[in-house]
């Protein structure tokens, strides 16, 4: 089930995730805690770090358990469990994230201590569901699907920190007062995927 | 039990204008702002996100009592994620053409909030009938805006309603606006709802 995928791939398929498909500004995906998290820099990039870790451990498992277990054809030529790749992903997903979880407080408790909160959070994220559905929907290998999962989650991750970079600079201007808030952060948003536009060219 | 009780009304029309789930609450916004680019598309979302809102927060609801509290977030996923089965599955099979744009879409409702946020937030401690109804008026809410927002996308974007073109074809060459069919112009268009819905109930503007 190996393929060899060429580093040249490798790099385009990284790109492509990370900046020409970005989750977040192309495909609106974790838009809640997109919005509800990117108030400063520093809780942003501890949620940044946490979405990358768990998007690059999450597609490939969903990969594997795809191919092995859910794929039509994968237990014998007759059975077809495609459309239980719903629940097990989430179901997948949510383990991943508590058993992390529990490793980092065991042998990480520095960074536990800095991701602690936003773990569970990230189970109903759906930048992280997003990534696995369309792993299977692209077919991706095992490699391809780990380098897919690292890329998007970079993207993701990129997006939100800009996003909370701008918005601490934006709590000093004067924004008319039905657009404060919640209004003038989607203006926002939609200028820096106004930005990331230009990234569809390569 | 909620100690005033609300009435039906009020629990199928408050989430609509007055406490809208995607401009107030920040709700569900993830899974469906894509699916705007064509209406026929956001009905479809909008249809689905309503029936699974109500029938799980409904079915919730009626178990709510079984339900251990430490572990219902994932009991709750898991009524969620059977309902968002039944209705990709029933897509699938009778609607395949729309099914295939909505790609991965369908599979999302899972993960929107306004699923969630009904069931742990109403229908965990509200009886069955008050579930179903909230979750009727909170997917109406959300429906609302998608279908704004989608009128808007597709009218501008490609000059036709629910897949027919309204003008020419040397018309829609010359005037067609390529950007409102790419993303940055959803998050403009709810930026400028949100607007106009604030300024319009002065009392949802947030304090700075």
């Amino acid at each position: 089930m190996i393929e060899l995928v060429s580093v040249d791939d490798i790099f385009r398929l990284f790109m492509k995730a990370a900046f020409v498909e970005n989750l977040a500004l192309v495909f609106f995906l974790g838009m809640c805690t997109f919005i509800a998290i990117s108030k400063d820099v520093k809780t942003a990039f501890g949620l940044a770090v946490a979405v990358i870790a768990v998007q690059a451990i999450t597609v490939p498992a969903n990969n594997l358990i795809d191919y092995y277990l859910l794929r039509p054809g994968a237990i014998s030529d007759t059975i077809d469990l495609s459309f239980l790749r719903l629940i097990s992903f989430i179901g997948v997903i949510a383990a991943i994230v508590q058993i992390l979880e529990m490793v980092l407080e065991k042998y990480v408790p520095a960074l536990f201590n800095a991701l602690g909160i936003f773990l569970p959070l990230i189970t109903v994220n759906c930048a992280i569901l997003g990534g696995s559905l369309f792993m299977i929907e692209r077919s991706y290998n095992f490699i391809e699907s780990t380098v897919y999962g690292i890329g998007s989650g970079f993207g993701w991750g990129m997006a939100i920190v800009i996003l909370a970079a701008i918005r601490e600079k934006l709590k000093y201007s004067d924004v008319p007062p039905g657009l404060r808030g919640l209004g003038i952060t989607f203006v926002t948003i939609g200028l820096i995927a106004l930005g990331f536009l230009a990234f569809s060219g390569i | 039990m909620s100690s005033q009780k609300k009435s039906l009304g009020k629990i199928l029309f408050g989430p609509i204008l007055d406490n809208n789930p995607i401009a107030l609450q920040i709700l569900g916004i993830c899974s469906a702002l894509a699916v705007t680019t064509k209406m026929d598309k956001s009905l479809t979302m909008a249809i689905a996100v309503t029936l699974v809102t109500a029938v799980s927060s409904a079915a919730i609801a009626s178990i709510r009592q079984y339900i251990p509290g430490s572990i219902r977030i994932i009991v709750q996923m898991t009524v969620i994620a059977s309902m968002v089965i039944v209705v990709d599955q029933f897509l699938k099979a009778f609607l395949y053409d729309v099914s295939k744009e909505l790609s991965v879409f369908v599979g999302l409702i899972i993960t929107n909030c306004i699923v969630m946020g009904r069931a742990e937030g109403f229908a965990m401690s509200n009886n069955t009938q008050d579930s179903f109804w909230d979750g009727i008026g909170n997917g109406l809410g959300y429906s609302l805006v998608l279908m704004v927002i989608a009128v808007f996308r597709e009218l501008f974007g490609s000059w036709s309603l629910f897949g027919y073109q309204l003008v020419s074809d040397e018309f829609k060459r010359e005037f067609a606006q390529g950007l409102m069919l790419q993303s940055p112009s959803a998050f403009f268009l709810i930026g400028l709802f949100i607007w106009i819905l604030r300024t319009a109930k002065p009392a949802q503007i947030e304090k700075a």
